[in-house]
């Protein structure tokens, strides 16, 4: 089943005078429980086509399914909806509430979903094993390193078992084994859990990991079925 | 909601100096208010019960036909046999004293200089002089059968550099429209604290003002105080008579009344000025406090949290800067106002004419402007949150992961 399809999309961003063409008609479609990376060089539009199926963004044309539902159109307050409990984030600068501890943070979607407060403890102590964290669950962001802080922002985004998890850059702010670890963790959750993740990145120790590969140059899609590993 | 207070209360404690200084802003603000409305409510208190102790009394009973304006010594405009007319006024249940006065006018001259004066005939033996006895600062107070002596104020004494036992030459208005003067001696100088008053009002025993005015066994009025001025309306509707006119303090005391309105609305103003300033340096501190946390708000978007979570858990900010605050603000306020309760505010020489002030103002706070003061220093806190609690919720989630850092 397709969880994401992307139709003839378009991304212009106009800065006064200027206009930036960042999708130029983009199609595709992403299938359940894949691990698919995005790639392209810095300026390919990889980011704003992350943006654009994260319903964080809207397109300047075409169309945008998630779970088969357009979203391309959807107002402000629809598309929190949507986003919440159907997709995750992870994003390349970690993004965790620095106020909040591990745990909280994890605990985060769940309270926004309304989920009960037993069913929130199970999940968010299973979560902190699944990325092996469990001594962990009680420091804050600045207390941990940044593999460890991209590790809860991994169990954050599947904190409400979404269909699917979104990363940009997941491993650009960290070192070669913290970044391989994520990508592991990553990689087993995929295969353990179903769930689809989609990554945009450039480094093409992370593009092995991958087991379909989609390449963008200069807003258009160039290799829709490339082959990571 | 447990989470967004959770965040919204760390985010302060995150910048615990600036917080403090933030609520520390609105603290002062409230202890401002608050002292400012206890001392003009002292003020004003303290203006009511000198003119009624020194002035009006709580109730006056006069000719119908007498007008206070032109201190009338005309015979058909004055009471006769007032001594009567008191005893019988003092033998009501709520009074407790009635005493007959005159009223003139007249100049005071002492070598080359000289001073309009208002002259008080008063019975040196009546409770209701009290307050004039208890001023004595020198010499002593008058007796009934004294024919050259009076009392000056202490303004006066000083202005004109008199002293006890230093004599004066005063010149009265008298019944049939002539001017006499006549040579007294100063018996004592007083001080009622109340310049306004101590300024313009020397005394008289009242058959020695009565015989200088020709005024003979008349006076302007019954000066009565009641013990409790709650009973004046009471009294007031069991004492009308064809010839006579009642007037009960509120009446006799519009000015201060009108007054009190008037400064009233000046300090409204003043209250929005320095509400304003809290108001700016709140607004400023959730501004910053949006702007630093733009990537956290695109953040607790992406997770799918709705502009108005957002948006409350600003507000949730504002308002537990606000309960900071305003506890703070209550308890140095309380702190002010205790202390200015005691030891008193000292403004020196203010009264106006018509309007006596004590030199010294305690300051006096009613429940209700600190309730109400409290209350508006909360919401308009609440309504400083507004603007940057919109701003946060308005947020583009893309731009705020970009633009965040």
């Amino acid at each position: 089943m397709e969880v994401v399809k992307v139709e003839n999309v378009t991304r212009v961003y106009r800065m006064g005078e200027v206009e930036t063409h960042a999708l130029r008609g983009v199609s595709l479609s992403i299938e359940n429980s894949e691990f698919t990376a995005l790639v392209g060089p810095s300026g390919s539009g990889k980011t704003t086509l992350l943006q654009l199926i994260g319903c964080l963004d809207q397109p300047s044309s075409g169309k945008v399914f998630i779970n088969g539902k357009d979203v391309s159109k959807l107002n402000r307050s629809r598309r929190a909806d949507t986003r919440r409990g159907t997709i995750g984030f992870i994003f390349q600068f970690f993004a965790l509430i620095p106020t909040l501890t591990a745990y909280e943070n994890i605990e985060m979607p769940l309270l926004l979903t309304g989920e009960s407060a037993n069913g929130r403890r199970e999940r968010v102590r299973h979560l902190l094993e699944a990325v092996d964290l469990k001594d962990r669950a009680n420091h804050r962001p600045d207390q941990l390193s940044g593999g460890e802080q991209q590790r809860v922002a991994i169990a954050r985004a599947l904190a409400t078992q979404p269909a699917l998890i979104l990363a940009d850059e997941p491993t650009a702010n960290l070192d070669t084994p913290n970044g391989k670890q994520v990508m592991e963790i990553m990689t087993r959750l995929n295969q353990e859990t179903g769930v689809t993740f989609v990554f945009a990145t450039h480094d093409p120790r992370v593009i092995q990991f991958a087991r379909r590969v989609i390449t963008l140059r200069d807003g258009l899609v160039t290799d829709n079925n490339g082959k990571g590993k | 909601m447990k989470q967004i207070l959770k965040i919204a209360f760390r985010d302060l404690g995150r910048n615990r100096r600036r917080s403090f200084f933030s609520a520390l802003a609105l603290a002062m603000g409230l202890a401002l208010l608050l002292l400012v409305a206890a001392f003009f409510n002292g003020e004003m208190n303290s203006a009511m019960d000198a003119t009624i102790l020194l002035q009006s009394g709580h109730l006056q009973v006069r000719m119908a036909s007498y007008e206070e304006s032109k201190t009338s010594l005309k015979w058909e405009n004055l009471i006769a046999d007032p001594e009567q007319l008191a005893a019988q006024i003092e033998s009501l249940d709520p009074v407790k004293t009635a005493s007959p006065r005159l009223f003139a006018s007249g100049i005071v001259a002492v070598r080359d200089e000289s001073a309009g004066v208002r002259i008080y005939g008063i019975d040196p033996s009546s409770e209701a002089n009290d307050p004039y006895r208890i001023g004595l600062l020198e010499g002593e107070f008058l007796t009934p059968d004294d024919r050259e002596g009076v009392l000056i104020g202490q303004p006066l004494a000083e202005k004109m550099s008199l002293g006890v036992g230093d004599s004066i030459s005063l010149s009265v208005n008298t019944s049939s429209g002539d001017v006499d003067e006549q040579v007294f001696t100063i018996r004592g100088i007083y001080s009622t604290q109340t310049y306004g008053f101590d300024s313009v009002t020397i005394f008289l025993p009242l058959a020695k003002a009565q015989a200088i005015t020709q005024a003979e066994r008349h006076a302007s009025t019954i000066f009565i105080l009641l013990n409790d001025k709650a009973d004046t309306e009471t009294v007031a509707a069991a004492m009308q008579g064809a010839d006579f006119a009642v007037l009960t303090w509120p009446k006799m005391n519009e000015m201060i009344m009108q007054v009190e309105e008037m400064a009233n609305s000046y300090i409204f103003i003043l209250y929005l000025i320095v509400l304003g300033i809290t108001a700016t340096v709140i607004i400023n501190t959730l501004i910053m406090s949006v702007f630093e946390r733009t990537r956290e708000i695109g953040v607790l978007s992406a997770l799918g949290m709705k502009g108005r979570q957002i948006m409350s858990m600003f507000l949730i900010q504002s308002s537990l800067l606000a309960v900071g605050g305003v506890i703070m603000g209550l308890i140095f306020g309380l702190l002010l106002v205790t202390y200015f309760s005691k030891n008193g505010f000292y403004i020196g020489n203010m009264g106006m004419t018509g309007l006596l002030i004590g030199n010294t103002i305690y300051t006096e706070l009613t429940l209700r402007d600190a309730i109400s003061l409290t209350v508006l220093s909360f919401i308009v806190t609440l309504l400083a949150g507004l603007y940057p609690a919109v701003l946060a919720s308005r947020m583009e989630p893309v731009r705020a992961l970009r633009d965040g850092k």
